[in-house]
């Protein structure tokens, strides 16, 4: 045990491991593409839509199923299945990252919208604020911290599972995962586990840290995973 | 993209046999996951200090993409159904531990007190008043936990088990669709069926949330 983590130690900070095409810095460079794509569009689809299930009360339905929809989707097989239908290009990947992200985001914008008093819903109405005054001055950014809550959730999954671009012969730091797996590579593979798990922490410290920076008057909401 | 129909009726009897092997390990991964959390969950409920140290350390494990979790455990346990079981139980862990602190948690002080001024000791509040208490809590993390192994048995594929997930890499191998259409659809369908079954066993264990609702 001793001897693979002196391996994995010395296969981290070996020069030549992060240079070159396949050295960990262009690895990392595109793992953080495939996460930080596939996250903004999944943000950019599902929170429109959280906001407006929220705001409306209608479709509640919707969100809830569509979480636990979303956690039972296999992942591997949605890869796979959009593969043969697309052939060699990035969308097996991106649709998969973006399917599995969506419902985080989906039910935790709801969870706080749901989460708004009403009676200042109804003092904002009663002061003649208009519909979509409302919505973005009032309860939009009374639900943020748990917004954010479901968007660092969504990146840590999207960044977790990007490992599988390299199942369909793509990039990322799942390359290390995949092609060590091939080579019997343990000191690769547990190189390539490692530096995934290090990218997710990060950016989930980058976040919670813009959140505390922004919000800083509002209680932090703790990470739900709806 | 179409669906070869007398494939599915040629492998009815492999397909009746992956189910029961995926759902195989999904169960026995979250009953793991019950047996393990329950306890710290006690502890990090009862001891501040370890509360973030146990918090955040499964927070930690649940960021390790899961088909790393598996192979990293072959040093150990081998390509082996242990295997898929063990990096399972890990992801369970996660919800599973977080639910159960914040089900204790939000039990109200004052019932616990009530109990304690009734002589009821600490291991017997904790199962007569605590537990059935935090159920409702508890049990939404076994949903998600359920739900989630059932899915995630897929990746165990890559060492050789992986139940349903075989037929992805059969479909993806020799490029064709209905297997993995198969698999995907059925594991949907047998996470959702457990789902199901797992909200009938919480009503039925809790039965006073039924009737204050009504």
């Amino acid at each position: 045990m001793y001897e693979l983590f002196k391996n994995l130690g010395s296969w981290l900070v070996s020069g030549e491991q992060w240079t070159g095409s396949d050295g960990i810095g262009h690895r990392l460079a595109e793992h953080l593409q495939y996460s930080l794509i596939a996250t903004l569009v999944a943000a950019a689809i599902a929170l429109p839509v959280g906001l407006l299930i929220g705001h409306t009360g209608r479709g509640a339905f919707v969100a809830i199923n569509l979480s636990s929809f979303g956690r039972a989707l296999p992942t591997v097989g949605l890869v796979v299945l959009v593969f043969l239908a697309s052939g060699l290009s990035m969308w097996p990947v991106y649709i998969a990252l973006v399917a599995l992200a969506v419902p985080s985001i989906v039910t935790n914008t709801y969870a706080g919208m749901t989460a708004v008093d009403p009676e200042v819903r109804d003092a904002a109405r009663g002061q003649g604020m208009r519909a979509h005054q409302v919505l973005f001055q009032v309860e939009l950014p009374l639900a943020l911290p748990l917004i954010m809550t479901g968007l660092r959730l969504a990146l840590i999954q999207v960044v977790a599972t990007a490992t599988i671009a390299a199942y369909v012969s793509f990039g990322g730091l799942g390359r290390y995962v995949f092609d060590g797996l091939a080579q019997r590579d343990l000191v690769q593979v547990l190189g390539g586990a490692v530096l995934v798990a290090v990218v997710a922490v990060v950016l989930d410290l980058a976040l919670s840290g813009l959140q505390r920076l922004l919000f800083r008057h509002r209680p932090a909401a703790t990470p739900k995973s709806a | 993209m179409t669906i070869d129909w007398t494939w599915i009726s040629e492998h009815g009897s492999d397909l009746t046999s992956l189910t029961l092997s995926h759902l195989q390990a999904a169960l026995t991964a979250v009953l793991l996951g019950l047996l393990i959390s329950l306890p710290l969950a006690v502890l990090a409920h009862r001891v501040r200090p370890l509360r973030g140290f146990l918090l955040g350390l499964s927070n930690v494990l649940f960021t390790i993409p899961s088909i790393a979790v598996f192979v990293l455990l072959l040093p150990v346990s081998g390509l082996t159904r242990t295997t898929t079981v063990i990096g399972l139980t890990i992801y369970t862990l996660v919800v599973l531990l977080r639910n159960t602190v914040e089900g204790l948690d939000s039990v109200p002080q004052k019932t616990k007190e009530a109990a304690k001024a009734m002589g009821t000791r600490p291991m017997r509040t904790l199962f007569t008043v605590e537990f059935p208490l935090a159920l409702p809590v508890i049990m939404a993390g076994v949903r998600i936990a359920t739900v989630m192994s059932i899915s995630l048995v897929s990746v165990a594929t890559y060492i050789g088990d992986g139940g349903l997930g075989q037929l992805f890499t059969d479909g993806f191998q020799r490029n064709f669709p209905t297997p993995v259409i198969v698999g995907v659809v059925l594991t949907l369908l047998l996470a959702l069926v457990a789902d199901a079954i797992l909200v009938a066993v919480q009503r039925l264990l809790t039965p006073w949330t039924r009737t204050r609702k009504g």
